[in-house]
């Protein structure tokens, strides 16, 4: 392990980390602007031009909040919840490859932390990870809403968990890999996986949105029954770290999607680009489709939560349980029995 | 490098398992069984066991141990509703522990240290690997443990749905 690989992967660390963070401090901006945009209002434009500094303003806003632990609560536990919802959301960017190599000064660097052959199986487990930040939050507040609010966010990760677990199986019975950069680098050009599997695709999308704790889905934090759900006794920069977790998760599990169906870095016409550009600003484009990407996914996750009203949980229970994952089987069945007569003839 | 880490996280994990037992809230024994088993997670990995330390990952820690969490904080045990033990249990306690202690001494002293078992073939853990073993030579069992979880699952959801069908 030379010190030049380890500085490269930290700065490529680093760069994420930050891309995250600015990412995930931009989408309450423009889940506002959408808000508003939908309900025909202004939304923020005091600060700045367009309101751009509000993110700032509302960072500023929780730092200085007064920081209330309730004497009842499970001190430990208390500040290590939002830490561990944090850590669990930042994780899941190492294994998602950002773009084919670039070549940077003689050097043809991955834009991808960890090509670990077992990456999709990753992101599962940091997804199943992140309910424990929610859980022990929920729990050391020492607060029945609260605590119902944390039952409520378990129950529902585990039950779309494995709808989502089998609508990719589908998947990975086309691409023979787990390895996230061999499979984004399949789907070269438009020989996107969303084609062939539209089905896993649209299940995967609606768990995502479960897993992410998102509307039409957000029952954790149903104000309406709830209070404010698990982070009821939080304030300050803790329940801040709840709100960016929330918004990290959305742009990672949009990464993962863009990535797994939608083609990642692969765009029409991408050979002529690399042809003309080089090996160094070709790929750069590529990352830049891909965030396009991204950024196309965070909006529909914003659409739905203004357009489609939040679910009853039986509700939530029946479409998982009895909905998505029949679903999910009947779509690994007939894409195992179409590969099996494809492959036949 | 690999020995020194593997050192390292074994004391971990004896430590954790130690305040599993230890801890008097049994949400606490929970969390700590939580981060046995990723140091668990983290010995399959040294082992060269991704698909394990994954699946181990996935399952224990993010599935199980969730549930485990679940029925703790519903059920919301503490010092003060826990009835008191009388004395006959602990002294039944006490010599149930020492026949176990004895036991172990008893079959540990005959143990002796073996040498380190070198693996034919270092990549046997990887997911290709291990896909080609169970679907090859132990499609059998394989198949036959999938119907016995199968058969699990119909009876658990059985016993929930009993109370419907009588009322």
């Amino acid at each position: 392990m030379d010190s030049a690989f380890v500085i490269e992967k930290f700065i490529l660390v680093a760069v994420i980390f930050g891309i995250s963070l600015v990412i995930a401090m931009y989408s309450t901006y423009a889940e506002r602007k959408v808000a508003a945009y939908l309900q025909d209002r202004l939304g923020p434009d005091r600060a700045g031009p367009f309101g751009i500094l509000q993110p700032l303003a509302d960072g500023i806003k929780m730092f200085m909040k007064e920081e209330i632990i309730p004497t009842s609560s499970n001190r430990f536990l208390f500040i290590a919840g939002p830490g561990l919802a944090l850590l669990c959301a930042c994780i899941g960017t190492a294994v998602i490859p950002w773009g084919s190599p670039v070549l940077i000064a003689g050097k043809t660097i991955p834009l991808q932390v960890s090509d670990i052959n077992v990456g999709v199986l990753y992101i599962f487990g940091v997804v199943s990870l992140g309910v424990y930040g929610v859980m022990i939050g929920g729990w050391a507040s020492n607060n029945k809403y609260s605590l119902l609010s944390a039952i409520r966010a378990a129950s529902q990760n585990i039950s779309y968990e494995i709808a989502m677990g089998l609508s990719i199986i589908a998947l990975l019975l086309m691409t023979n890999t787990l390895s996230l950069k061999e499979i984004v680098g399949q789907q070269h050009g438009l020989n996107w996986n969303v084609w062939y599997q539209p089905l896993g695709f649209l299940i995967f999308m609606v768990c995502s949105f479960a897993e992410t704790n998102r509307a039409p889905f957000d029952l954790p934090e149903c104000e309406t029954e709830l209070i404010g759900g698990y982070h009821t006794e939080y304030s300050s920069m803790k329940l801040g770290f709840y709100l960016f977790a929330e918004y990290i998760n959305m742009f990672v599990s949009s990464a993962v999607m863009a990535a797994l169906y939608w083609g990642g870095y692969n765009y029409p016409g991408m050979d002529y680009v690399a042809a003309h550009l080089g090996p160094t600003w070709a790929p750069l484009i590529g990352t830049a489709v891909f965030f396009g990407k991204i950024v196309m996914f965070i909006f529909f996750f914003m659409w739905v939560r203004w357009t489609i009203p939040r679910f009853r949980y039986d509700q939530l229970m029946n479409l998982g349980w009895k909905g998505l994952i029949p679903l999910a089987i009947a779509n690994i069945i007939i894409t195992g029995v179409v590969i099996a007569i494809i492959e036949k003839f | 490098m690999s020995t020194q880490v593997f050192y390292f996280v074994a004391t971990l994990s004896i430590i954790f398992s130690l305040l599993v037992i230890f801890a008097k809230n049994p949400i606490h024994s929970v969390l700590y069984l939580i981060l046995t088993f990723f140091t668990f997670t983290v010995h399959y990995v040294l082992l060269n066991a991704q698909f394990l330390a994954v699946v181990n990952f996935i399952v224990y820690m993010g599935a199980i141990m969730v549930l485990f969490l679940f029925v703790l904080m519903l059920l919301n045990l503490n010092n003060e509703t826990e009835p008191s033990k009388s004395p006959l249990i602990k002294i039944v306690g006490v010599i149930a522990g020492g026949c176990l202690v004895v036991t172990l001494i008893g079959s540990l002293k005959s143990a002796s240290i073996t040498s380190p078992l070198i693996l034919k073939n270092p990549s046997l853990g990887l997911v290709e690997n291990l896909g080609k073993e169970l679907f090859g030579p132990f499609l059998l069992p394989f198949e036959l443990s999938s119907l016995l979880l199968l058969a699990a699952m119909v009876g658990a959801v059985l016993l929930s749905k009993r109370d419907e069908v009588e009322a």
